[in-house]
């Protein structure tokens, strides 16, 4: 077992990691910016090291003075956690050349699955069905690109090869607009990803946002964890999670399930990763690989009772997975909702002093937080501050639990989407359940 | 609270140029100020209400002068990073600069050695180096202080 572990990430994810270590006897070490220096995990650590000035790309970007604390501290391996460096394969190269152990996927399987068109065609060959589309790099001839679009059908996204995460993706009706919506994408992807290197998808106009879990280990082993249903989202950032997805069978669910831990064999996956998928109209299309945790891991751990940061703690120890994937049950239902330092209208961050701070509870209850009361919220990061999560037999019980637990959570001192929360969880159409991912948005008139 | 204790916080005060002294321990608590250019110091003590222990905490002119941790006086140069604090160039040299050497600014006055590189940091002001807050060796993390230069 892995001795101690560098936590190179901050706020919530830090304090869930450190919480894995501690039940396996791990020593933590918080990294921190100077903005973080009283958070909740960094007194709870064995040890810290202040690694920079509050801005992330000074501190939790910054290769060189993450992998020094981790020098200077003597740690055994670094848990990238989600965001920052945890899909940089250059990190990843440079945790491992430096005689540490990065808590992850190996370096090159980060770069296969972080280059889009290399993942697409990685998937296919693996017998996972892919959304249709140029299946390559687009390049400069306007005949094959006209044709290749016209093949598809319109509306198809133009998409950048290095992006993800619903940035640097452009639709466009008609023939009228190609060449252009192409030209102003690949500009955007090389400012954004220094990389201009775009591909062409078919268009699904009213999918929903379907991911499977896995988990492989270094001894041959993947296993799926079954799906999560993350259609409720607000410019491609995710407001809430559920597992199982509403309306999936189980059948259908081993089926990609298993072409999912099939294709993790063939890369040779190490650790914890999801397979995003669009779903509409019955059939499941891959877009991309995410190869860490992820934010709502949680509803996963809720319904299938695997704790899935211990388990990656546990393979990157060498130990084999501790399930099979017989052993794996689908049980009950878990809904989680993201709690953000936000207006609940506008959504404006809204950073500072947590005045008075009080977490539900009761059963099916899980808060997933490092804020405490007299918490000051810092500027400088992304707004999540936690994240609720409730789970029970069924959906419907889920749910209730959730307005219940939203209405006895207390943040006072900044705004949150709390009111946000609520309002969806009594809405009728996501109550019955299989909401789309433009119904957020288009329920608050957003779009 | 012992009758010493309060004498000390008495001395302190007439000592210094506050105006006023709060101690809190536990569900006691102390204040002393100075009445006007008259007479000396005049003590009040209340009993806070038993409630959950408070650690013991002092007023903040108090604290500065009692801690053995408070940097002395002067300009403190921090480490621009992470890593492994070493006071000489190479390892049987003589450190860059002993407690009363002379610097300038752009000085080097030591190495912080990250991820096998080794760093020159230079002193960011001129004058005399006060202290050293470091031993050779010793790991430091960002913003940590290293030396006082006056």
């Amino acid at each position: 077992m892995i001795e101690k572990v560098v936590i190179a990430n901050r706020g919530e994810i830090a304090l869930r990691i450190q919480r894995a270590c501690r039940t396996l006897g791990i020593k933590t070490v918080a990294l921190h910016s100077e903005a973080d220096r009283d958070a909740k995990y960094v007194r709870l650590a064995d040890e810290s090291v202040c690694i920079g000035p509050p801005s992330a790309a000074q501190s939790y970007l910054n290769i060189p003075a993450v992998i020094s604390a981790a020098e200077v501290t003597d740690a055994v391996a670094i848990h990238p956690g989600y965001g920052f460096l945890s899909e940089n394969a250059d990190f990843a190269e440079r945790v491992e050349q430096s005689g540490f152990i990065f808590i992850g996927p190996r370096p090159e399987t980060i770069r296969l699955m972080g280059d889009k068109i290399s993942a697409i065609k990685t998937m296919k060959k693996a017998g996972v069905p892919c959304v249709p589309g140029s299946e390559g790099p687009l390049d400069n001839d306007e005949k094959k690109i006209f044709k290749i679009a016209t093949d598809l059908g319109y509306p198809i996204l133009i998409k950048a090869a290095g992006g993800g995460g619903g940035k640097g993706m452009r639709v466009v009706h008609s023939e009228a607009t190609l060449l252009n919506a192409i030209a102003i994408t690949r500009a955007e992807a090389k400012a954004a990803f220094n990389n201009d290197t775009v591909y062409m998808e078919k268009y699904l106009e009213n999918p929903r946002h379907i991911e499977f879990q896995v988990l492989a280990d270094e001894h041959g082993s993947a296993i799926h964890l079954g799906e999560r249903d993350c259609s409720l989202q607000r410019r491609h950032q995710k407001v809430v999670e559920e597992a199982p997805a509403p309306g999936i069978s189980e059948k259908v669910r081993s089926r990609i399930g298993e072409r999912c831990a099939e294709a993790c064999r063939r890369i040779g996956y190490r650790g914890a990763g999801t397979f995003e998928f669009l779903y509409e109209r019955g059939e499941f299309y891959f877009i991309e690989m995410n190869t860490r945790i992820q934010v709502e891991h949680p509803a996963t751990e809720m319904v299938t009772g695997v704790d899935i940061v211990k388990q990656q703690l546990l393979v990157a120890s060498g130990e084999k997975l501790a399930y099979r994937q017989k052993d794996i049950e689908m049980r009950g239902h878990a809904m989680e909702c993201r709690i953000n330092a936000e207006d609940p209208r506008t959504f404006m961050p809204s950073p500072g002093r947590i005045t008075q701070y009080h977490q539900p509870g009761g059963p099916g209850i899980r808060v997933d937080s490092h804020i405490y009361n007299n918490y000051m919220v810092p500027p400088y990061y992304d707004s999540m501050i936690g994240k609720l999560i409730a789970h029970g037999d069924t959906r419907e019980i889920a749910m209730a639990r959730m307005r219940i637990a939203l209405s006895e959570m207390v943040v006072d001192g900044i705004k949150t989407n709390i009111p946000l929360q609520q309002y969806l969880f009594n809405d009728a159409a996501f109550q019955t359940g299989g909401v789309n991912i433009h119904y957020l948005e288009k329920r608050l008139g957003l779009s | 609270m012992d009758i010493r204790k309060v004498k000390k916080l008495i001395e302190m005060l007439e000592a210094s140029n506050l105006g006023e002294i709060e101690i809190r321990e536990g569900e006691e608590s102390i204040r002393i100020s100075r009445a006007s250019s008259v007479s000396p110091a005049t003590v009040s003590a209340t009993n806070v209400t038993p409630g959950p222990a408070a650690p013991a905490t002092a007023a903040a002119p108090a604290a500065e002068t009692e801690t053995p941790n408070a940097n002395p006086p002067g300009h403190p140069v921090t480490s621009p990073m992470v890593g492994t604090f070493y006071r000489p160039p190479a390892l049987n040299a003589n450190p860059f600069v002993e407690v009363g050497s002379g610097v300038k600014v752009g000085d080097t006055i030591c190495i912080i050695e990250a991820m096998k590189m080794l760093n020159e940091i230079e002193s960011d002001k001129a004058g005399t180096v006060k202290a050293i807050l470091k031993e050779n060796g010793q790991p430091v993390e960002y913003g940590e202080a290293l030396f006082i230069i006056e």
